[in-house]
């Protein structure tokens, strides 16, 4: 067992190796695919990281990434870059806490539409503040950081949250939230502090998120809160997480690799039908694959398994 | 010896090959076609704004050309027709930075249009750059306008700067006190976006460096409906002059508010939607002497000719502020590269900063990347036509103040 696992942190390494080299034999297409591939890799994965073993749909993902575009476009030029980045993930870490803590006793439905809440919530603060005090609602960033800086950057970011992921879950506290999963009534008999567990997790997540949108703001030059809190982006996280499969940490990953191939190929192919074949590709996915792609080859594993078991 | 021979003969024919092919092949090997790419917003917040002021002006143009043959390239001795891919950004500065690198990197087109907005511009704009593409935007009002030009050579920014707008407005209202037409006290409202937030602040300052008083100021949320408080609020204020910084939906909200309560202040001024074609629609006579952004020159045949085909191939008027300089921009992209007679970018950048053009509202010769005078700045509703009002330049309308009495 342990040789096995030797072997697959080998292969992981190397497969990290590998990407790192991405942007040499790229072109700046091709890099700007790659970033955008690894931007949701890491948005759905931390996602999961929360939602995946609390079962919490959270539609708060734009709401941190925002916040994080925001810290850079507020101190990127006054700021060493580690800096900015450090300011944005304890910015993210704090406001989630305060998040977590007022609202994590929801449940269900209650807490989808507290974070769909958040997000516009974050944005009309953000909004107010420059239209009322800064009286100008745009902000430049020149930043002179380069496309392949910045995917470097999320490529890092990326392996982070995975090892991250993969201590959390081999913790106390992973053991305390798939039992909060499965029935959070039973969690609390046990003597869990479920509530302290959640808001944890939902902290990590979410100073993850606020990374990232750190790392991508200096790709825009300008943002407003329209551009930094754009709801689509929560949304798409969902779906690729969904795609992909939530139950395991690297599912998001298959499913965030064929939605941005599907949209890109939407967007070139179909500029105007796209929202109306990304709908319906919605639904294909919601309706065919409910347990993602991860819990598609699981369960066909399982049958061919079955199968063999019965032969024998 | 001999095999020395052979090899500096073949040298020698491998040499003559390598200089003849790109003579050869600079001659004859002339492309099909001209790719010309954009990414625009088809669907999102921005695919409205984009609908009217850009991507008829795009089509027009391109169906202009190809009507021709295409543009004619000296190098070639031809002319060469427009090939267009076009990609839907989404009103998304991050599909938009994606969408214009795949059209360098993997459709390779030879020229680029620019997307809709200030924001979006401003997104593409080191891509546009890093390429050294020509980035001619015509609907991005920024006031940094001028520092963007030196930063980013190749962009082009035709709508210029908030201020230049408010400082022709400041001129009239200095005027009309002068002639004891107005008080000295405003009434503004602004939406609480991009643009009435860029034009109220610079508004705030130029009005109080002018001498006159803000009686009233108050900013409203995106997306209100309910304009009767704001409205209500200026008529008591007891300004002569009423100011909106409004999006679409708001100026017409704005504009039936004060017909219904008889709210008829000397000189009113509503935001974006007064230049469409919707507002005289709607409005009709009451129209009448509203001020705005933009404006048409009332006889020049070409800017007419030019509404007369926007009309016919989208069925609805263009709008009367960045439509007609977007379509001017293109006919100066038109005359840049047939004057440089071949796709060399960098020379097509350098006759557009340079060069002086032909264009439906005038000749245009621009100066650090803007154009100096060559469109109006402010215009106003008058028997039916919106006519510019500023700046003093030729075929310039008298202002009508005070605004006639609503009509119901």
């Amino acid at each position: 067992m342990n040789a096995r696992n030797l072997v697959i942190i080998a292969v992981l390494a190397a497969a990290v190796v590998l990407l790192a080299f991405v942007p040499s034999f790229t072109n700046g297409y091709q890099l700007s695919l790659a970033i955008n591939i690894v931007s949701y890799t890491v948005l759905a994965t931390a996602w999961t990281l929360f939602s995946g073993p609390t079962r919490y749909v959270s539609l708060a993902t734009v709401a941190f990434f925002g916040i994080g575009a925001y810290t850079v476009a507020v101190l990127g030029e006054q700021l060493a870059w580690p800096l900015v980045l450090l300011i944005a993930f304890v910015i993210g870490f704090a406001l989630s806490l305060l998040v977590g803590l007022s609202t994590l006793r929801l449940s269900g439905v209650y807490f989808v539409i507290f974070t769909l809440g958040l997000a516009e919530l974050v944005r009309q603060l953000v909004t107010w503040y420059e239209v009322n005090i800064t009286r100008t609602l745009g902000r430049y960033i020149f930043l002179d950081v380069t496309h392949a800086q910045i995917y470097w950057q999320l490529l890092a970011l990326a392996v982070t949250v995975f090892i991250s992921g993969w201590l959390i879950q081999r913790s106390k506290l992973g053991l305390a939230l798939r039992v909060i999963g499965d029935d959070e009534a039973v969690a609390r008999h046990v003597g869990i502090n479920t509530v302290m567990a959640k808001v944890v997790l939902f902290a990590f997540s979410a100073s993850f998120m606020t990374l990232a949108g750190a790392i991508m703001a200096p790709r825009w030059t300008y943002i407003d809160p329209a551009i930094a809190f754009n709801p689509v982006v929560s949304f798409q996280v969902l779906i690729m997480a969904l795609l992909g499969g939530v139950h395991r940490l690297y599912g998001p990953i298959f499913g965030v690799i064929p939605l941005v191939m599907l949209f890109e190929i939407l967007l070139a192919k179909f500029p105007n039908h796209f929202s109306i074949l990304v709908g319906i590709a919605f639904l294909l996915i919601v309706y065919a694959i409910p347990r993602g792609i991860v819990g598609l080859i699981e369960g066909v594993q399982l049958s061919l398994r079955k199968a063999k078991g019965a032969g024998a | 010896m001999k095999f020395n021979g052979k090899v500096l003969l073949g040298l020698a024919a491998a040499a003559a090959l390598a200089l003849s092919a790109p003579m050869l092949s600079a001659q004859d090997a002339a492309p099909k076609v001209i790719k010309i790419g954009y990414a625009i917003s088809k669907t999102g917040p921005n695919a409205g704004g984009a609908n009217i002021t850009q991507i008829p002006n795009y089509q027009l143009w391109v169906q202009e050309v190809n009507a021709k043959g295409g543009l004619l390239l000296k190098q070639y001795g031809k002319r060469i027709p427009i090939e267009v891919v076009e990609y839907d950004d989404r009103s998304n500065s991050e599909e938009a930075v994606r969408a214009v690198e795949r059209l360098i990197e993997q459709d390779k087109v030879d020229l680029l249009l620019p997307p809709w907005g200030t924001g979006i511009n401003l997104a593409v704009g080191p891509t546009f750059n890093k390429h050294g593409y020509p980035q001619m935007t015509f609907s991005a009002v920024t006031d940094r306008a001028p520092e963007l030009a030196k930063r980013w050579p190749n962009s082009f920014w035709f709508l210029g700067t908030s201020k230049q707008y408010i400082d022709a407005l400041v001129e009239l209202m200095v005027k009309l006190r002068k002639e004891g037409k107005i008080n000295d006290q405003i009434a503004m409202v602004s939406v609480a976006d991009g643009f009435g937030i860029d034009l109220s602040k610079a508004a705030r300052s130029g009005f109080e460096a002018a001498g006159f008083k803000l009686v009233f100021d108050k900013s409203y949320p995106v997306g209100t409906q309910d304009m009767a408080p704001i409205v209500g609020e200026a008529e008591r204020s007891k300004a002569d002059t009423f100011i909106a910084f409004s999006y679409p939906p708001d100026t017409v909200a704005i504009v039936d508010q004060a017909r219904l309560t008889s709210y008829a202040p000397k000189v009113m001024f509503t935001g974006v939607g007064t230049f469409f074609p919707l507002f005289p629609q709607r409005f009709g006579d009451n129209a009448e002497g509203v001020i705005s952004l933009g404006g048409w020159s009332k006889d020049n045949k070409a800017t007419m000719e030019y509404r007369e085909k926007i009309r016919k191939l989208v069925n609805r008027d263009p709008d009367y502020w960045g439509s007609q300089i977007g379509y001017s921009s293109l006919q100066m992209l038109e005359q840049a590269i047939e004057r440089v007679g071949k796709i060399d970018r960098a020379a097509i950048i350098k006759e557009l900063q340079t060069g002086t053009f032909d264009t439906v509202i005038g000749k245009i010769k621009l100066e650090n990347n803007m154009p100096k005078d060559a469109f109006w700045l402010l215009g106003q509703w008058q028997d039916g036509l919106y006519v510019g009002v500023a700046p003093q330049r030729p075929g310039v309308a008298d202002l009508r103040v005070p605004k006639a009495p609503w009509k119901k």
